[in-house]
């Protein structure tokens, strides 16, 4: 616009001492998303080429193989993989029905008076850093699921052949908890507000054709916020994929693929925390790989909400995050 | 004449009518059944969320407050068996790498904020995409970044490693929060502005950035919050120490760091420091989600 560009004389001068013409400007700003842009493709490059010793070491079917025995020289990350899927998959088993009956009281069924205090006080909670409630679950639930949840599971669904093995506290099912208890608070911030937000017209549409409550939420609520629904599902999944030092700290660590729930086990992050102090050559390769196939996991759970947010231009849901 | 006997019974209108209703009635009390058995799990289910997280926020409290004396605040960490010692060191570690993890992370995302705010391109949103993707990568990776960029470069850890890599997870919440709050500022103060004259850089600094305020502050204190809580980066950049660190350039302690090393020992005093420690860090990053949207709040009342 040329308007913008005539300056009044005296007027403009005030306004900025450090006021920069505005080719300037945009120099300025784009020199510093430059700078952003430089930074993650660094992140990406840098991730590829450490990780590259192992791939022409080892090539690429290291990725699927069952050992990890670093004195042989054998890297397979498929316990690990299948780890870091097993404990995701029990989290959401119990997070998305737990969270989504959760969000409906908060918007819907709660009295008035109480709606904002307790929503408030979930997305608080959605903040407390991983580490605590990792701390919490070694001391307190660990205990806890050795003396009573294991033993309770395994004499009630021991048929199944899942719950074999001795109880040990630490394992799949104890990092499957930690993460539900984990994600649970992101996950009930963003269905509350996904649910709260359906128009009230056709809450009250359905409850004048003589819908009953629950078949307001059920038909009406829930499909109509059934997109941010599954927004916030896929953020907690990946928040469950990424988690490292909750997981570390209860899920055993043991380097092979469990073949029960109660199980010690290992994911792709806690495989990295646990074993980058001592590695070096090829594994220390081989971890920066694990970081890649678990980036690459990370991104593909996202891929479907990150297209939409991102074509929109709008608001993602980063502030709850 | 014979009287026209009417017969209710036989009267096929009326027949139907009253099969429907009886239908329709023994339906309603199945939906109303139905209906009060799914919302009690709702109610169920609203109990079985909240129990652990009252839980880890009851015992975080109960067991933490047992360790705050002063030795907990003014001494070093101490190993097993010394009783005494504190988490002075961590708390000058995650004090310093806030700092300087807010410190570049701030002015870098607000300008690429504005530059998002101000853009519809396909640029725009390839950057915009970007900074999603950066926001749901796993923060483990994001060590291994920092691990590869600071510390095989320098050949040390260092607390600048752990705030390069804290920095880089706060960067696109900043950005991205600032575009929003940025975003929403009514398009018509800008044009007043340009109609008067004013530099693109002017309007941004004295009209558009501070009508967002309220958003920007809450969008970087929830950041500072996600990057003081951040623990497996810190595990592969800044290492730890058992000594007080003022020098940003060596290995240092930080609370989550603390945290993590004596959870999974077996000695009591180390499990309270623990203890303390999270009790800490919880209610630092509380207290800056807490005041984010107070003082947005706040900010937002004055503007009227």
């Amino acid at each position: 616009m040329a308007i913008s560009q005539t300056s009044l004389p005296g007027g403009a001068k005030r306004g900025g001492r450090f006021a920069l013409p505005n080719g300037a400007y945009r120099a300025l700003l784009a020199g510093v998303v430059a700078i952003f842009v430089g930074l993650v493709a660094w992140f990406l490059i840098s991730l590829v080429v450490q990780a590259r010793p192992a791939f022409s070491t080892l090539g690429f079917s290291w990725i699927v193989q069952k050992t990890w025995n670093p004195t042989h020289g054998q890297f397979g990350l498929l316990p690990f993989i299948l780890g870091t899927i097993e404990t995701t998959a029990i989290a959401l088993v119990l997070a998305v029905p737990i969270g989504l009956g959760t969000a409906l009281a908060l918007a819907y069924l709660v009295p008035h008076r109480l709606r904002a205090g307790l929503s408030t006080a979930v997305e608080l909670l959605a903040a407390v850093p991983s580490v605590v409630y990792g701390l919490w679950g070694l001391i307190v639930l660990a205990p806890l699921c050795r003396e009573h949840l294991e033993p309770f599971l395994t004499s009630v669904f021991g048929w199944t052949g899942l719950f074999n093995g001795p109880n040990q506290g630490v394992g799949l099912l104890l990092a499957g908890i930690i993460l539900f208890v984990m994600v649970l608070p992101t996950m009930v911030a963003i269905s509350r507000d996904v649910l709260a937000v359906v128009p009230n017209e056709q809450v009250e549409g359905a409850m004048a054709l003589g819908a009953t409550r629950w078949q307001v939420l059920r038909k009406v609520v829930v499909p109509g916020a059934r997109t941010g629904l599954l927004g916030g599902f896929t953020l907690a999944t990946g928040r469950a994929l990424g988690e490292t030092v909750a997981v570390a700290l209860v899920i055993g660590n043991t380097p092979f693929i469990a073949h029960s729930i109660k199980s010690p086990a290992a994911t792709l992050p806690s495989l990295i925390v646990n074993n980058f102090g001592e590695a070096t050559g090829t594994e220390l390769s081989a971890l920066f790989g694990a970081g890649l196939v678990l980036l690459v996991i990370g991104v593909a759970v996202n891929a479907r909400i990150l297209v939409r947010s991102t074509a929109r231009g709008g608001a993602a849901s980063v502030a709850v995050a | 004449m014979t009287t026209l006997a009417f017969d209710a019974s036989a009267d096929p209108i009326l027949e139907r009518r009253r099969r429907i209703q009886s239908v329709a009635s023994a339906s309603l009390k199945r939906r109303k059944a139905y209906s009060k058995i799914a919302i009690s799990i709702c109610w169920a289910f609203l109990g079985i969320a909240i129990v652990p997280l009252i839980a880890v926020v009851a015992y975080v409290v109960v067991k933490g407050l047992p360790a705050w004396n002063t030795d907990f605040f003014t001494k070093v960490t101490e190993p097993e068996g010394i009783p005494g010692g504190g988490v002075w060191n961590a708390i000058v570690g995650t004090a310093e790498i806030g700092f300087f993890a807010t410190l570049v992370t701030v002015p870098v995302g607000l300008l690429c904020g504005l530059f998002l705010a101000e853009s519809d391109g396909r640029i725009a949103a390839a950057i915009r995409f970007a900074a999603d993707v950066m926001t749901g990568v796993p923060s483990i990776t994001i060590g291994i970044f920092g691990y590869i960029a600071i510390v095989k470069t320098t050949g040390h850890f260092s607390a600048l490693a752990g705030a390069f890599a804290i920095g880089i997870i706060m960067l696109p919440v900043i950005m991205r929060a600032g575009e929003t709050a940025i975003r929403g500022v009514p398009t018509h103060l800008s044009e007043a502005a340009l109609a008067l004259g004013a530099r693109r850089a002017t309007i941004a600094r004295r009209v558009v950035v501070p009508a967002a305020l309220p958003g920007i502050i809450t969008g970087v204190l929830l950041a500072i919050a996600r990057g003081l809580g951040e623990t497996a980066p810190l595990l592969l950049t800044i290492f730890g120490n058992e000594y007080l660190q003022w020098n940003p350039t060596k290995p240092m302690a930080a609370l989550p760091l603390v945290i993590y090393n004596n959870s999974s020992q077996p000695y009591a005093d180390l499990l309270q420091v623990a203890w303390g420690a999270a009790l800490l860090l919880m209610l630092v990053v509380l207290m800056l989600s807490i005041g984010s949207r107070v003082l947005a709040a706040v900010l937002q009342r004055e503007k009227r």
